[in-house]
């Protein structure tokens, strides 16, 4: 169903491709929450090879591969042998060695999934590159917006944070502007990437310019260290304009519903009253990832090949 | 060994059809249709008869580094590039920062079978930006002109020495003008591809910043300064008008940054990891610009080897640099002559006599009693890059699989036909 062996990012995938993948993970869906077991990576092998700490995506990976009947090998960077020097691509061809069908890789550098790719026989998937991509966390933020709202065409989706530095966005931004959604960012100059507008969202500086009729409001993890490299002088200040609170919500756009590819930092980028709140999706999207990473898997490597 | 070169049109301030007798290691006899006999005749019929190609910005990896490169590869590519001489900068292990080590690579580059090869030192003592290196032992030594290349020198005031106390002997400073604290850990040009791809940028101006500072500078003190690798339009219009108010500034740039954009890292394609970083289209327009209204005074390759193992990795992790000697001639032909930008003459002085006079090396002309450093081209070649092909030991190119038009059929090094 996927013409490419791998699994590297969403800019590379079309509209249809995006479609049948969400269309998949609504059945593996069904099955998960009946609790249901499914073979379709009966005697198949999935690796994850995590070089980043993760405690959702790897579970969820690791999850949606048992439920599809797989074996599992998990990889982390404390205990293998890349502590010792190993290089990624002796690791991928390790990896091939034992039989591996899927490699899911983790990785603070961009590009990284694809040089597995081009050096292994296993499909890769891609659970997020550096600042690149993480297309199933886009993905379950997708079906989930589908889920709610019936159709992402049409959606108009904020982006507030960090855009510069997450690849949540970006696959965000590449995947909802093939479905037809209307798609805007908002952050201070210094965590917006250049050139960013070209990917075809619009860009603020300004929250309630932004979030003005919004469906969709999807805070990005503000993460510590960038203080410290003079991005922002102060979570307190950048919290007064950027960080999604009731009160912003009530007033701008009191319907629109809240998303966070987590972990969020309550009282960071988003407060604990919204995180918790009625509109908040986060507890779904984490159910909804195991769906769609089984049908990715199963896409790549079982029966639905 | 005597060479007749026969029937080729010898480009050299104008194009005439001659022939050129080589004998003793000298330019003998140039005229039509020479009536002598050699050892070697090469009918270069329709081919290009040129004087060699001099590049001022090299890196031949040893001592240190020989499974990148070693001086004899590195002289070898060269010579298959069209080159006879060029000029190696110091960042080896240990860098070129004392007499010895000069004498060290000057005494290899003599043993090596290609190529003449002229050591640079060090600005300052192992590239770190703090004492100055002792230049008047190392130009005693038989380095050509001083650079901390790769490393900017970023303390003004050590610049503002480094600058005074060249020109008391007389040496060239080639500076790597960069803004290391704008540049940061970025690895490729800041803008639309570095956000697709998801890779750190390098801003523009890091590159233009050093290039400000240095001019001022130089400027300042009267005195000469070179520039390395200028990338940007922004870069050029510096140096415009610095040389437009009489500054005494001249600067480079290398083939792939008028034939090449940051779409090329897209593909995370470590071999177009280079610093400064591949720009974009507008970039390219303005190099070729600077080229043509003289801003721009010479052409280097900066041949940077790495092994395969070093560019095959995460590409943050992979080092800086493509090779260059073996494609640079043909690049420039493809995107500056073919294309009607520049003539033939022009890119011999940008590739081969003004890197000399820069260098204060010998200028080459195709005359009689001059050494006889020769290129043979044949500009109706056409092929493709294969990197597992080249010469060199480093296979890190750029151009892999790229088409390119004009090929070097001939070189003859000293009256040596080496290639």
């Amino acid at each position: 169903m996927l013409r490419k062996k791998d699994l590297l990012g969403l800019k590379d995938l079309s509209k249809e491709e995006l479609e049948r993948i969400l269309a998949h993970a609504a059945e593996m869906k069904s099955a998960f929450v009946a609790r249901e077991s499914l073979d379709n990576l009966k005697g198949k092998c999935v690796a994850t090879l995590f070089y980043e700490n993760s405690t959702r995506t790897k579970n969820s990976f690791e999850t949606a591969a048992r439920l599809l009947g797989a074996r599992t090998i998990s990889i982390s960077v404390a205990t293998s042998s890349v502590k010792k020097g190993e290089s990624l691509i002796d690791t991928g061809r390790t990896l091939d060695a034992l039989l591996t069908d899927v490699i899911v890789i983790r990785h603070s550098m961009a590009g990284t999934p694809a040089l597995l790719a081009k050096n292994v026989r296993a499909s890769v998937v891609n659970a997020g590159d550096g600042m690149n991509e993480h297309p199933t966390q886009s993905l379950l933020d997708l079906f989930t917006m589908k889920e709610k709202f019936g159709t992402i065409k049409g959606l108009k989706v904020v982006m507030v944070g960090d855009v510069r530095h997450s690849r949540v966005a970006r696959s965000n931004l590449w995947a909802l502007g093939k479905l037809g959604a209307e798609t805007a960012i908002v952050a201070p100059y210094t965590l917006i990437p250049k050139g960013i507008e070209e990917l075809g969202c619009e860009v603020y500086t300004d929250f309630e310019d932004a979030a003005a009729g919004a469906n969709v409001v999807m805070g990005l993890r503000i993460q510590l260290e960038r203080q410290k490299i003079g991005l922002f002088p102060s979570i307190s200040e950048y919290g007064e304009h950027f960080a999604v609170t009731e009160e912003k919500l009530a007033e701008i756009c009191p319907d629109a519903l809240v998303m966070h590819p987590g972990p969020v930092n309550r009282g960071v980028e988003i407060t604990s009253g919204v995180v918790d709140g009625e509109s908040s999706l986060i507890n779904e999207q984490v159910t909804n990832g195991v769906a769609v990473r089984m049908a990715v898997m199963d896409f790549l490597a079982g029966g639905e090949r | 060994m005597s060479i007749l070169i026969k029937n080729g049109r010898i480009i050299d301030g104008g194009e005439i059809k001659a022939d050129v007798f080589i004998d003793n290691g000298k330019i003998m006899r140039v005229g039509e249709n020479l009536d002598v006999t050699a050892e070697i005749v090469i009918d270069a019929g329709g081919k290009l008869v040129m004087p060699g190609l001099v590049d001022m910005h090299c890196h031949l990896r040893e001592p240190g580094f020989e499974h990148k490169e070693t001086i004899e590869s590195g002289s070898r590519a060269a010579v298959h590039g069209g080159y006879t001489s060029v000029a190696c900068m110091p960042n080896t292990n240990p860098v070129i920062d004392n007499a010895a080590i000069v004498r060290y690579v000057a005494q290899r580059g003599r043993e090596a079978d290609g190529a003449r090869v002229y050591p640079i030192g060090c600005i300052t003592k192992g590239q770190k930006g703090e004492e100055l290196a002792e230049m008047a032992k190392m130009k005693d030594a038989g380095i050509v002109a001083v650079s901390d290349d790769g490393h900017p020198v970023m303390n003004g005031g050590i610049m503002r020495n480094a600058l005074e106390y060249a020109k008391t002997f007389n040496l060239l400073v080639l500076d790597h003008p960069e803004d290391s604290t704008v540049s940061g850990d970025g690895v490729v040009n800041e803008g639309v591809n570095a956000t697709i791809a998801g890779l750190k940028g390098i801003s523009r101006a890091a590159e233009e910043i050093g290039i400000a500072r240095d001019i001022v500078l130089a400027e300042t003190l009267d005195t000469r300064i070179h520039l390395c690798h200028v990338s940007t339009a922004g870069g050029v219009q510096l140096v415009r008008e610095a040389k437009a108010r009489g500054v005494r500034v001249t600067c480079e740039t290398c083939p792939h940054y008028f034939s090449a954009t940051d779409e090329e890292i897209l593909s995370y394609n470590t071999n177009a990891k280079i610093n400064p970083p591949l720009r974009e289209q507008s970039d390219c327009e303005a190099i070729i610009e600077g080229l043509k209204d003289g801003t721009i005074d010479a052409i280097a390759t900066d041949h940077a080897p790495h092994a395969a193992d070093e560019k095959n990795r995460e590409f943050d992790l992979a080092p800086f640099g493509t090779v260059g000697f073996e494609t640079a001639l043909s690049v420039a032909y493809t995107y500056l002559v073919d294309t009607g930008e520049l003539d033939m003459e022009t890119l011999v002085r940008l590739m081969s006599q003004t890197p000399a006079r820069l260098l204060g090396l010998p200028v080459v002309h195709i005359k009689p009693g001059i050494m006889a450093d020769i290129v043979v081209f044949d500009p109706g070649a056409s092929w493709t890059v294969r990197a597992s092909e080249l010469y060199g030991k480093g296979k890190n190119c750029l151009y892999d699989g790229w088409m390119l038009k004009g090929k070097v059929e001939h070189t003859i090094v000293g009256g040596v036909l080496k290639v």
